[in-house]
């Protein structure tokens, strides 16, 4: 695949830090954005811009199509079995929040079981743990083994007849292991317990196909898919959308408002209380066609290559410990330096223009466990080459110089 | 901007090898203090006599080579000093941070005042202030009686 091709239809490469070409290498964080959705986002505020779903007039109808084009591009892309489960929400973190509010209001009652892992985003512990103290529910934690991975047989040890909801990553942000998804569901399902699956890792980088998954809540954040800041994406099976109550209450949301009732419709918009992210929504359309244009299998295939070729890299490094060393991986290598905390490395490579992240990475369950304060941590996109993992590999190299001198 | 003004020599010594790394003995005041950006934690305890002067002072802790060069830095200045004296040198350091203004101070020696300068090229580098301040807020909030973790905000 022609990378160079592809990296050119995003500017942000254009420009120098630090006085060199930027290598960048944090978007598991986030990713950076080709220049159709930026240009996607300017001409809607241009020319197509008007708030959605209330008015009448020409303006109002154009952007309320556009926006729920993105809707129809989203179920078709992650194979949703209707365009009612595609809520919008800000991000995954948002997404998450929903269904711990408004699953957890009905369904979770004292004493009753939420099964995480230690793999887990604070995204996905802390809306469970607001469940917890309002509740008093139970959070157990499926633990993590050596190699940085949750093996099934920890989450099926968990399960009792009080668990009321798993609540899992596709992709590990810290050690990049990809879970079994589709076998948990199906251990899950046949208890009848529904699975949220934090999708923030796993869709920028594996096929969705939410029909064959089969879990029933599926966190997305479109900024990590070279998509806009300010859009998340909550899959919710269909039977969920019709029975759980609302999230914020306001306008857009309603269906009839009375003096003394209110009802709400059974589609998503029972969800997307007030004035949403229009423009962004509409910008996320063309990141799909740019993922699609390229095809996720290639995607997949070039970071893979990358990613490997990046592990062997890294590792000829004696002073480099790499954090997991799961089974399936994709596209995440976290890694510390004898003697160099992560945030000096951070500094360190950033003067020669790589960006990579430090610290725990919104995982402090997982690093403490691993015996850690943090890491540094280079993930992968579309954009990135051999070349890239040559400069991290140099940088690297030039920490242990700074430090040894 | 070349990253050896960063990371000076003095820096990468302290930052290897802390001076004062202890929880030393008759301490009567401490305080703790946790930059949840980098992950630097310290904790510091200070022997403090009836006329407010660091008789003794230790730190113990782990994070960054900024922090832990600028927490050991700072238990090595102010160890013997009045309080009101070490209250006027971190007034100066932060000046320093802020507005790269070089350090002038008379209670210093001027082997101190290196060391203390070989902290400047934080200036630089805003992100890493905090790493560079965390020591010397966390002894403000031991000597004033504060039992609050420091926390320097995100
Ligand atoms: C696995 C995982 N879950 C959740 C999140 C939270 O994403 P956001 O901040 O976009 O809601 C992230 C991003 O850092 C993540 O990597």
């Amino acid at each position: 695949m022609e990378i160079k091709s592809i990296k050119s239809q995003f500017p942000i490469f254009k420009n120098k830090i630090n006085g060199k070409p930027l290598i960048y290498l944090d978007n598991a964080n986030s990713s950076q954005k080709p220049k159709s959705v930026i240009e996607r986002i300017s001409k809607f505020y241009s020319k197509e811009f008007s708030n959605i779903g209330r008015s009448v007039h020409s303006l109002a109808v154009t952007a309320t199509n556009r926006f729920e084009d993105t809707r129809d591009l989203v179920k078709k892309y992650i194979n949703a079995k209707s365009r009612e489960e595609i809520i919008f929400t800000k991000n995954a973190t948002e997404a998450i929040n929903l269904v711990a509010s408004s699953y957890g209001e009905n369904f979770i009652k004292k004493g009753d079981e939420i099964l995480i892992t230690e793999l887990e985003h604070h995204a996905n512990y802390v809306p469970w743990h607001f469940l917890r103290q309002k509740k008093g529910a139970v959070i157990k934690f499926a633990e993590c083994n050596e190699k940085g991975e949750v093996d099934i047989d920890e989450i099926k040890k968990l399960i009792s007849n009080k668990t009321k909801i798993i609540a899992i990553t596709h992709l590990s942000n810290v050690t990049g292991a990809i879970m079994p998804i589709k076998k948990i569901v199906d251990m899950a399902s046949k208890k009848k317990i529904p699975v949220l699956v934090d999708g923030c890792q796993g869709a920028p980088h594996l096929k969705l196909n939410m029909q064959e998954l089969g879990c029933d809540f599926y966190a997305i954040s479109c900024h990590k898919m070279y998509g806009p800041t300010g859009v998340g994406i909550l899959y919710a099976k269909k039977k969920w959308v019709d029975i759980l109550p609302p999230y914020q209450g306001g306008g857009g949301m309603i269906e009839e408002v009375k003096k003394d009732n209110i009802t709400y419709p059974q589609s998503p918009t029972k969800y997307e209380a007030g004035t949403l992210q229009t423009a962004e929504v509409v910008g996320f359309s063309e990141s799909i066609k740019f993922i699609e244009d390229i095809g996720i299998k290639k995607i997949m295939e070039h970071e893979k290559e990358i990613l490997e070729y990046g592990l062997d890299e890294i590792k000829k490094n004696n002073s480099v410990r790499v954090i997991g060393d799961p089974k399936n991986r994709g596209s995440i290598i976290s890694f510390t330096i004898k003697g160099i905390h992560p945030h000096d490395i951070a500094t360190i490579l950033d003067e020669d223009g790589v960006a990579i992240r430090a610290g725990h990475h919104c995982c402090q369950i997982l690093h403490e466990k691993m015996g850690i304060a943090a890491s540094a941590r280079a993930s992968l996109g579309i954009y990135n080459s051999k070349d890239d993992i040559d400069a991290l590999s140099s940088a690297i190299k030039k920490c242990n110089k700074v430090f040894n001198s | 901007m070349d990253i050896k003004e960063l990371y000076q020599d003095i820096i990468l010594d302290h930052g290897k090898n802390p001076r004062n790394k202890n929880k030393c003995k008759d301490f009567n005041k401490d305080a703790k203090g946790h930059n949840p950006l980098c992950g630097d934690k310290v904790h510091v305890y200070i022997k403090l006599d009836k006329e407010k002067k660091v008789e003794d002072i230790s730190f113990e802790g782990e994070g960054c080579a900024i922090s832990m060069a600028s927490a050991s830095i700072m238990t090595e200045i102010v160890k013997g000093k009045e309080f009101n004296v070490a209250k006027k040198i971190l007034e100066h350091f932060l000046n320093m941070l802020k507005e790269g203004s070089k350090l002038s101070i008379n209670s210093l020696t001027d082997d101190e005042n290196t060391r203390m300068m070989s902290l400047s090229g934080v200036k630089q580098f805003p992100m890493r202030v905090k790493c560079a301040t965390l020591a010397w807020h966390t002894f403000m909030h031991a000597v004033e009686g504060n039992r609050n973790t420091v926390k320097t905000e995100k």
